[in-house]
C-alpha cells in the first residue's frame, strides 16, 4: 500500500495534487469527522470512570471533579450475574462464528463448483430468502412452537449463523481466486471432494476465512435482537452482555428506587453507583472491538470488495 | 422446481455423478438450515390470513391449520383502517429517503476528497477513526446518545444552561427526532460507505487520469470525467440494495435508541417497530402477520422493480 502510494505521489501526480490550502481544509475536515465518531466512545469512558457524586452534581461531563473506579469494582462484585453475561457473549461469539464459518463456505464450495448437478437449484435456494421472508411472527413462532427454541443457547446460535450473502462472498473468492488446477490435481489423485476442500481448497482460502469469520464474530458480540426476542426474564442465565444492558435499564432503575426509599425510611443501603455501572458495561462490551478493529480493517474492506463483484 | 431443473440439466448437460453426491452431503447442513429457518417460516404467512387461536391440549400446528378460523383479509382491512398505519409508513419511506440521500451522496463525496489528501497516515487513521462506529450494536450507540440527551445529566442539557438557556426534555420532544435519527444513522454508517466508494476509487486505472491531466483537464474535471462516471455501477447497486429496503427500517435505530418513548413515537414508530409491538407487547399474531406479509411483498417488489431499472440504465450493475 504505502510504496504504491508514493509512486503515485511522482511526477504526474505530483503535478496534479490540490493546491496545499484544499489539502488543509480537506485534512482539517477529516479530523473532525473523526473526532466525531470517537468522541462519544471517549466521553462513555469518562463517564464510567467518574465518581458518583460529581455526576449527581454536574451530570455528565468530560471533565468530572472526582475520578473513580467504583463503577468497575461494582462490576467485579456482580460478577455471578455480568461475568456469566460477558462468558456467554464470549461462548455464543466463538461457536456460533465457527457454524456459521463450516455452514458458509461448505456451500460456498459447493456452489463455485461449475459442474455440479444440482447448481441452479441450490443458487436459488440460498438466492430467494433475500427477496422474500416470512416475517417476524412467522419465524417467532415456528422456532419458539415448532423448534422449541425459546430460552435456549441454540437460538442465539443458530440465527444468523448464514447468510446468503455471505455465501456469495465464499463462492466468488472460490470461483475467483482457487485456480482449478489445484481442484483437478487433487481429483487426479483421487480424493473425495470433502479432502479436496479441506486440504486443498482451504488452505489457500485464508483471506476470505479471516474476513467472514471477522464478520461473524462482530456481528455475534453486538447481538441483542434474537436475546430480547426469545430468552425471557426468568433465564437471567442465558442473557448474553448486549442484552443485559437492554434489561439492567429497568433493573439498575428499580435498584435506585429500592434505595431512595430506604433513604427515605432511615435504612442505609450500600451506595450502588447507578449511573456510572452501564457505563461500565458499555466499556467492557465496546472495548476488545475498539481495541482489535484497526488490525482487522483490511479484512473486512477485502470483504466489502469481494462482494462488490457479483455474480 | 427442483425436479424440472434437474431433468432439463440431465438433457442438457450431464449425468449424476458421484463427485454431486459428495457436494451434496458436504452442503446438506446448510440446505438443512436454510430450509428450516428460510422456508419453513414461510408457511407462518397464513397467520395473515387466519384469526389464530390455540386450541388447549391440541399443540400449535393443529391450532394454527385446523381449528383457527379463516378470515381473509379481515387482518389486512383492520391494518389499513389503522389511523396510525399512515404516520407509520409515512416515518418508514421519509426515513428511509433522507438515509439514501445522504447515505449515497455524502460517503462518494468524502471518498473523493479523502483521495486527494497528501498524508496518506492521516487518511488512513482518520478513515479508521470513522469506520469505529460500524462495529458498535445499537444497544451501545442508544447510551451514547443517551450520554448526550439524557434530560437531568446529559451534556447537550449542560451545555444550553451554561448559555442560560431552559434545558429540553429530549426524549420526550418528538420534533428533534427526525435529526437526531438522521444524525445518529449517518454518524454510524459514513465510515462503511465511505471505504465501499474508496476501495472503488482505488481500483480506478491511474493511467486515465494521467492522460486527463496530460490533456489540462482539472481536478473538477477529473472528477466529473473519470472518478463520478467509474463509480457509476457501485453507487447504482447500493441504490438498488437500500431502494429494495426502503419499506424495513433498522430496528435498533428506532426502538433502542428512541428507548422506546411513547410521547415521540408519532415521528419514530416504523413498520418494524410496529410489527415487533405488536407481536411482543399486544400479542397480536394475525395483525403483526399482515404488516409483515405486507411489507415483505413489497419490499420483494421493489427490489425486483429497482433491479430492472439500474439494468435499463447500465446492463452491468444490476444484482441478478
Amino acid at each position: 500500500m504505502k510504496p504504491k502510494a508514493a509512486v503515485h505521489q511522482e511526477g504526474l501526480k505530483r503535478f496534479n495534487r490540490v493546491k496545499p490550502m484544499t489539502n488543509s481544509l480537506i485534512s482539517l475536515l477529516f479530523i473532525m469527522f473523526a473526532f466525531a465518531a470517537l468522541i462519544p466512545l471517549v466521553f462513555v469512558l469518562i463517564i464510567s470512570l467518574s465518581a458518583e457524586s460529581s455526576i449527581a452534581e454536574k451530570g455528565y461531563s468530560f471533565f468530572p471533579q472526582q475520578w473513580s473506579t467504583d463503577a468497575y469494582l461494582e462490576l467485579w462484585k456482580s460478577r455471578a450475574y455480568i461475568g456469566r453475561a460477558f462468558l456467554n457473549s464470549i461462548g455464543i461469539t466463538f461457536v456460533g462464528t465457527i457454524m456459521g464459518l463450516v455452514l458458509i463456505s461448505t456451500m460456498g464450495y459447493t456452489l463455485s463448483r461449475p459442474n455440479f448437478y444440482f447448481k441452479k437449484t441450490y443458487t436459488w435456494l440460498i438466492f430467494l430468502p433475500m427477496l422474500f421472508s416470512g416475517g417476524l411472527v412467522a419465524s417467532y413462532m415456528v422456532n419458539t412452537q415448532v423448534y422449541h427454541l425459546k430460552n435456549t443457547y441454540w437460538i442465539l446460535l443458530l440465527t444468523g449463523c448464514c447468510s446468503s450473502w455471505y455465501i456469495i462472498i465464499m463462492r466468488t473468492f472460490f470461483q475467483t481466486t482457487v485456480p482449478d488446477s489445484i481442484i483437478e490435481s487433487g481429483k487426479v489423485d483421487g480424493a473425495s471432494q470433502l479432502r479436496i476442500f479441506l486440504q486443498l481448497v482451504l488452505p489457500v482460502s485464508l483471506p476470505v476465512i479471516a474476513t467472514i469469520g471477522l464478520f461473524l464474530t462482530f456481528s455475534y458480540w453486538n447481538a441483542w435482537y434474537s436475546a430480547m426476542l426469545y430468552i425471557t426474564t426468568n433465564h437471567k442465565e442465558l442473557y448474553p452482555l448486549q442484552y443485559v444492558l437492554i434489561s439492567i435499564e429497568r433493573n439498575v432503575d428499580f435498584l435506585a428506587k429500592a434505595e431512595e426509599y430506604l433513604s427515605a425510611t432511615g435504612g442505609l443501603a450500600e451506595k450502588v453507583p447507578t449511573e456510572t455501572i452501564r457505563m461500565a458495561i458499555v466499556m467492557v462490551i465496546v472495548l476488545p472491538i475498539s481495541a482489535s478493529y484497526p488490525f482487522f480493517q483490511k479484512y473486512f474492506i477485502s470483504g466489502l470488495t469481494i462482494g462488490a463483484v457479483k455474480g | 422446481m427442483k425436479k424440472k431443473v434437474a431433468g432439463k440439466l440431465k438433457t442438457v448437460r450431464k449425468r449424476f455423478r458421484k463427485d454431486d453426491l459428495e457436494l451434496m452431503i458436504i452442503s446438506s447442513p446448510t440446505v438443512l438450515w436454510f430450509l428450516a429457518f428460510s422456508y419453513v417460516p414461510l408457511f407462518g404467512i397464513i397467520f395473515a390470513f387466519k384469526n389464530y387461536r390455540l386450541t388447549p391440549g391440541k399443540g400449535f400446528i393443529y391450532s394454527l391449520f385446523v381449528s383457527s378460523k379463516w378470515v381473509g383479509l379481515k387482518n389486512f382491512e383492520f391494518l389499513f383502517r389503522t389511523p396510525d398505519l399512515g404516520n407509520i409508513l409515512r416515518n418508514t419511506l421519509l426515513y428511509n429517503v433522507a438515509f439514501i440521500i445522504i447515505g449515497v451522496s455524502l460517503p462518494v463525496v468524502l471518498a473523493v476528497l479523502i483521495h486527494e489528501m497528501f498524508s496518506k497516515k492521516l487518511a488512513k487513521a482518520c478513515q479508521t477513526a470513522m469506520f469505529l462506529p460500524h462495529f458498535l450494536s445499537w444497544v451501545v450507540v442508544s447510551y451514547f446518545a443517551f450520554a448526550f440527551l439524557s434530560s437531568d445529566k446529559g451534556l447537550l442539557n449542560y451545555m444550553r444552561n451554561l448559555f442560560g438557556q431552559a434545558d429540553i426534555m429530549w426524549y420526550q420532544s418528538p420534533q428533534y427526532w427526525p435529526f437526531i435519527l438522521i444524525f445518529i444513522n449517518t454518524w454510524k454508517t459514513i465510515g462503511y460507505s465511505m471505504v465501499i466508494y474508496m476501495a472503488s476509487i482505488t481500483s480506478i486505472d491511474t493511467t486515465m487520469y494521467e492522460s486527463a491531466v496530460i490533456d489540462g483537464a482539472s481536478k473538477w474535471q477529473q472528477i466529473k470525467g473519470i472518478t463520478l462516471p467509474m463509480l457509476r455501477p457501485v453507487i447504482s447497486i447500493m441504490l438498488i440494495l437500500n431502494l429494495g429496503h426502503i419499506f424495513s427500517t433498522d430496528f435498533g435505530l428506532f426502538y433502542i435508541v428512541t428507548r422506546d418513548s411513547g410521547s415521540i413515537l408519532s415521528v419514530t414508530q416504523t413498520l418494524d417497530v410496529y410489527v415487533y409491538k405488536a407481536l411482543m407487547q399486544q400479542n397480536n399474531y394475525n395483525y403483526s402477520a399482515a404488516v409483515s406479509l405486507f411489507q415483505s411483498v413489497l419490499g420483494c417488489i421493489l427490489i425486483l422493480i429497482s433491479n430492472k431499472v439500474v439494468k435499463r440504465i447500465d446492463p452491468e450493475s444490476g444484482l441478478f
